[in-house]
């Protein structure tokens, strides 16, 4: 099947170019060949025998010779091709095979589904061509480094509306600042040290709401939509709708430090000053599970947004990694030799990036869970954020530092840009789908302006930032309709596309046992009953001795042809040996 | 110094006016959509849901019948007719939009053992126990003339089936012997018989056309072709069967409703095991009809519900059955895949959804695409235990479900007895029979 669908394009290929060329019908390969001589008197007669795809092309070269008008043609015959890349980009896991001894009816389904996917994945990369934004950049002149560059000079560069995005909110009084922008990226919660929690839409700089909560706010995040925060305060755990109103307090979540809201889960996941990690399921309003770490104070949270596990850092060092469905972490890993500082996961779910109190800078692959590279940060990153883009911003001190390509093996240079502020640095976090950091401190909250930080096209279905409320609405209902339950975080979002090899096993051995037979099993050969006196007793014991231990025969083959094959290589391998023992070091002054 | 922000111009991405239709780009790259597995298989899950929320398959009662329904037939033409005849003599037309009764004709004294409608439209014929073949104008007469048949023969013995062939105009009944009519004649034409018995069902192949197949009461299924003076071959099975049915579109299957409680599927070319064999009724089963795709068909049993089996599968996909219904003696499924229509002992002709949550009606394109999404989904993730459980869940009746427990029990036993006999028996001397080989007796050429 596979094969069909490659090759039957170039065969039509090879016949409209026939028919454009020659005024006589197309040679078909049943057609004696002498035909194509009569076409071509001026070629000698040796080469009557031959391809038909090269005689078509010498044809043509032989009319381009005699500057004969040639007649159009399409030029790109075909489909366009796609890059290797972009499909790349869209293929989901490896290509699904056919197995040895499959059935039809398994050859069929596998065959056709993987044709599916693959025009899906084709359709989709094709569709990357019509995507309307391309991603920000900055570019230094030569000699100009790139964090020399102030964010005045970059604001004055660009439009007014992009210069408006770099802004300062001077607010010294209830400093320092923890912050957190909405999913679709238009609003921004910003809540500080000592009580003062306001919301705006901060690109058209309208205040939502702004209020003082008399207590101590550890940190603030936006719910499923903007109508909705938490608020971590000193005691309990608040809920905020956008107007300011409360809506909760939630006594069963006490001393929260950080939080972190799984869109898809619905789940807010809070780690306490008291060593607990809670789950609060905002649909329903019910705690899914809370699990005693007994790793002490957790001020160190970060999701992985690809499978909703929580990593959390720890005073010694480790970084753990957390699901609701279990009361152990997933995984510890050790990975400063100081405290855990902050720690944080690209969006793809491969890198973790993490720092400690030991002032290095380590990024991790978490599905190996092995170092990457690390380096040294002479302050040491208090903050960490990874943007869309896969920049990573590192407050350090009183400047935040943005570096670039530091996922991946090559190892962290210089910074791409870098900003001074006023005051100690509280929070950071990228504004999605904007190529804006918003940096909360003591003195207030300033939103920098990096380039390319933000994913340039949104999937409007997913998060539009620029959606009606109707469209929220209806938004709404879906993704509450598709809720993931909490039961289905792990490692691997994609477990259940996988085929439950043990529990299948399991089931076949309790069928057999039930049966008394093996209903999978092969049959026993039967031989057929032959006319004309070749049923004999004899001969139906030849036949069957034919295919007695016809598995075992197959692997003994197997073996055989594969020692050959490795006897043959040694003796490959000795003979270049031989050949160079033979040569004297002399030889090489020999003409 | 070269710089480029990200900045959208709002007119790009919102709507020109509040008449428009609001715009929706996408982005299908993979990182910007996590948790595809999850989330489509929450989508399964709820489509599985839904599916049975919405799977009310009970569409209307046709009543009027003044007795048990003994046949149907769907009008060859026009999809909205249908005609029925009941045990006590009495054939009434339906219009099934209007769900009212045409027309009403005391066609026999006695049962009404078949109708069948003719290939163009214009006219039926029934049989009936006062050994009568009638054939009647479909269209009604005029005021104040009575219901008089156009054609009446006299046979010898009573009629228990007629089909008509697809084309021409003949037709074949069954009773002692296999008849075929040329409709101009009164007498039969030619006459199979093949030992002394009697037939219950006959039924002509709609693809290939000169091939009939009849359910014999000696527990046989004989084939013949028109063209040949003897009948081609014949199965014999463990018990009778009561109806057959052939396959529209696959022309060498048929499948037969029997006695002991299964329905068989067999390929024409190898009577000597059935392809499939089709249980779950907890009965025995009446009658048999495919749809007009041919990848499914419909039993009725009397154990008084119907039954939708997909063709290659043993299990049935759907059962239907209400409190009021009583044994089914014959079902028929309509010419435009829609519906189900069941006669049965109380009465009472029953219209059915084929499929139970389909909306019926007119659906706008993004129900239709929602819907193809929500099925295509559900095949997707079918083998997922949760799924699996929703999807397959039916509720029957107390008694049927006590029947299907016991019989399970009994096959249990039974299975059990044989394996100890195999264990103290001669390695080879008990042979290994799988469920088709176990209820063909013997194929006669």
């Amino acid at each position: 099947m596979d094969s069909l669908i490659c090759y039957l394009p170039k065969k039509v290929n090879i016949y409209e170019f026939d028919w454009l060329f020659l005024t006589q019908p197309p040679k078909r390969y049943w057609e004696e060949t002498e035909n194509t001589d009569q076409r071509r008197p001026e070629e000698e007669q040796g080469t009557a025998v031959q391809n038909q795809n090269k005689s078509t092309v010498k044809e043509r070269s032989l009319k381009r010779k005699n500057g004969e008008n040639l007649e159009k043609k399409d030029p790109f015959p075909g489909e366009a091709p796609i890059p290797h890349k972009q499909l790349q980009k869209f293929q989901r896991g490896e290509k699904y095979k056919v197995p040895a001894g499959a059935r039809r009816r398994l050859k069929e389904a596998i065959i056709s589904s993987e044709a599916m996917s693959e025009l899906a994945q084709k359709q989709a990369a094709r569709y990357d061509l019509l995507l309307p934004e391309d991603a920000g950049f900055l570019e230094g002149d030569e000699d100009e480094d790139t964090n020399t560059i102030s964010q005045d000079d970059i604001a004055d560069a660009v439009d007014i509306t992009s210069g408006s995005k770099y802004f300062n909110l001077h607010l010294s009084q209830f400093g320092p600042y923890r912050l957190d922008y909405g999913r679709t990226g238009r609003h921004l919660l910003v809540g500080g040290k000592k009580g003062h929690v306001a919301c705006i839409d901060w690109q058209s700089k309208d205040l939502m709401c702004e209020m003082n909560v008399m207590e101590t706010v550890n940190d603030v995040k936006w719910l499923h939509t903007e109508a909705m925060f938490a608020v971590a305060q000193k005691r309990w755990l608040y809920i905020y709708d956008s107007k300011g109103l409360e809506l909760h307090c939630v006594k069963k979540f006490n001393d929260v430090l950080r939080m972190q809201f799984l869109p898809y889960h619905f789940l807010l996941a809070t780690a306490s000053a008291t060593g607990f990690l809670q789950y609060l399921d905002v649909s329903v309003g019910k705690e899914i599970a809370a699990v005693c770490t007994k790793m002490g104070r957790l001020d160190v949270m970060s999701q992985n947004p690809h499978n909703a596990v929580i990593h959390l850092g720890h005073p010694n060092g480790t970084v753990s990694l957390w699901s609701p469905n279990q009361k152990e972490p997933l995984v510890k890993m050790l990975c400063h030799r100081g405290a855990v500082r902050s720690l944080t996961v690209d969006k793809t779910g491969t890198y973790m990036v993490t720092s400690g109190l030991d002032r290095k800078l380590k990024v991790y692959d978490i599905r190996a869970f092995k170092p990457l590279h690390s380096c040294f940060l002479p302050a040491g990153a208090s903050c960490l954020s990874l943007s869309q883009g896969g920049l990573l911003s590192a407050a350090t001190g009183d400047i935040v530092q943005v570096y670039q390509n530091v996922l991946g093996s090559s190892p962290v240079s210089k910074p791409y840009m870098a900003h001074r502020l006023r005051g100690q640095i509280w929070g950071l976090a990228y504004c999605p789908f904007e190529d804006v950091l918003g940096i909360g401190h003591g003195e207030g909250f300033t939103s920098m302006i990096v380039p390319g930080a933000g994913e340039p096209n949104f999937d409007a279905l997913d998060t539009n930032p620029f959606r009606s409320s109707k469209q929220r609405q209806e938004w709404e209902v879906k993704a509450l309709l598709e809720k993931v339950q909490p039961e289905l975080i792990g490692l691997d979002p994609g477990q259940l596309s996988k085929v439950d090899q043990a529990s299948f096993e399991q089931r076949h051995k309790e069928q057999v046992e039930a049966l008394g037979f093996d209903p999978l099993a092969k049959d026993k050969f039967k031989p057929k009953t032959k006319k004309k006196g070749r049923s004999s007793a004899g001969a139906i014991e030849k036949r069957k001795r034919k295919v007695a231990h016809e598995d075992q025969r197959d692997e003994i083959r197997q073996t055989v042809q594969e020692r050959t094959e490795r006897d043959k290589e040694q003796k490959e391998k000795s003979n270049e040996k031989k050949k160079l023992g033979n040569k004297s070091t002399l030889d090489r002054f020999r003409k | 110094m070269k710089v480029k922000v990200l900045c959208r111009n709002p007119d790009d991405y919102v709507r020109e006016t509040t008449r428009d239709i609001q715009r929706v780009p996408r982005n299908y790259d993979p990182t910007l959509h996590p948790f595809e597995v999850p989330r489509e298989y929450t989508r399964a899950l709820n489509a599985t849901k839904l599916e049975r929320v919405f799977a009310k398959p009970f569409v209307a009662s046709l009543d009027g019948h003044r007795d048990g329904i003994s046949c149907i037939t769907k009008h060859a033409k026009s999809l909205s007719t249908v005609i029925s005849g009941a045990c006590d003599g009495e054939v009434k037309l339906w219009n099934l939009p209007r769900q009212e009764c045409l027309r009403t004709v005391q066609a026999h004294e006695g049962f009404v053992r078949g109708i069948c409608s003719r290939f163009c439209g214009t006219s039926f014929f029934t049989v009936g126990d006062d050994k009568t073949i009638k054939q009647w104008n479909l269209e009604a007469p005029g005021y104040g003339v009575r219901e008089e048949p156009i054609n009446t023969i006299l046979g010898k013995a009573v009629f228990t089936g007629i089909d008509h062939h697809q084309r021409e105009s003949t037709f074949v009944t069954c009773g002692q012997t296999v008849d075929i009519w040329d409709e101009q004649r009164s007498s039969p034409i030619r006459s199979f018989s093949w030992g002394v018995d009697s037939f219950s069902c006959v039924r002509y192949n709609p693809v290939e056309t000169e091939l009939l197949a009849s359910c014999a009461s000696d527990r046989s299924i004989v084939l013949y072709d028109t063209r040949e003076s003897a009948p081609l071959r014949k199965v014999i099975m463990q018990l009778r069967s009561n109806t057959l049915c052939w396959n529209p579109m696959e022309a060498y299957y048929f499948t037969c409703a029997n006695e002991d409680y299964n329905l068989y599927t067999y390929d024409i070319r190898h009577l000597d095991v059935p392809v499939t064999v089709h249980m779950d009724h907890v009965s025995a089963v009446l009658d048999v009809d495919y749809s007009p795709t041919g990848r499914e068909f419909v039993s009725a049993s009397f154990d008084k519900t119907i039954r939708i089996f997909p063709k290659d599968k043993g299990h049935s996909r759907e059962v239907y059955h209400t409190k009021r219904m009583q044994h089914v003696i014959c079902v028929r499924w309509s010419a435009d895949n829609k519906y189900v229509l069941s006669g049965s002992d109380e009465m009472n002709i029953r219209l059915w959804k084929a499929n139970a949550s389909e909306k019926l009606g007119l659906l706008s394109t993004r129900e239709k695409a929602a819907a193809h999404y929500n099925k295509k989904l559900i095949e997707k993730f079918q083998h997922h235990p949760q799924v699996r459980r929703i999807a397959r869940h039916r509720h029957l009746p107390g008694d049927i479900l006590k029947q299907k427990r016991e019989q399970r029990e009994m096959k249990e036993a039974r299975r059990r007895r044989e394996q100890n006999v195999r264990k103290h028996s001669k390695p080879g001397s008990v042979p290994l029979l799988t469920e088709k080989e176990k209820h063909v007796a013997a194929v006669v050429e």
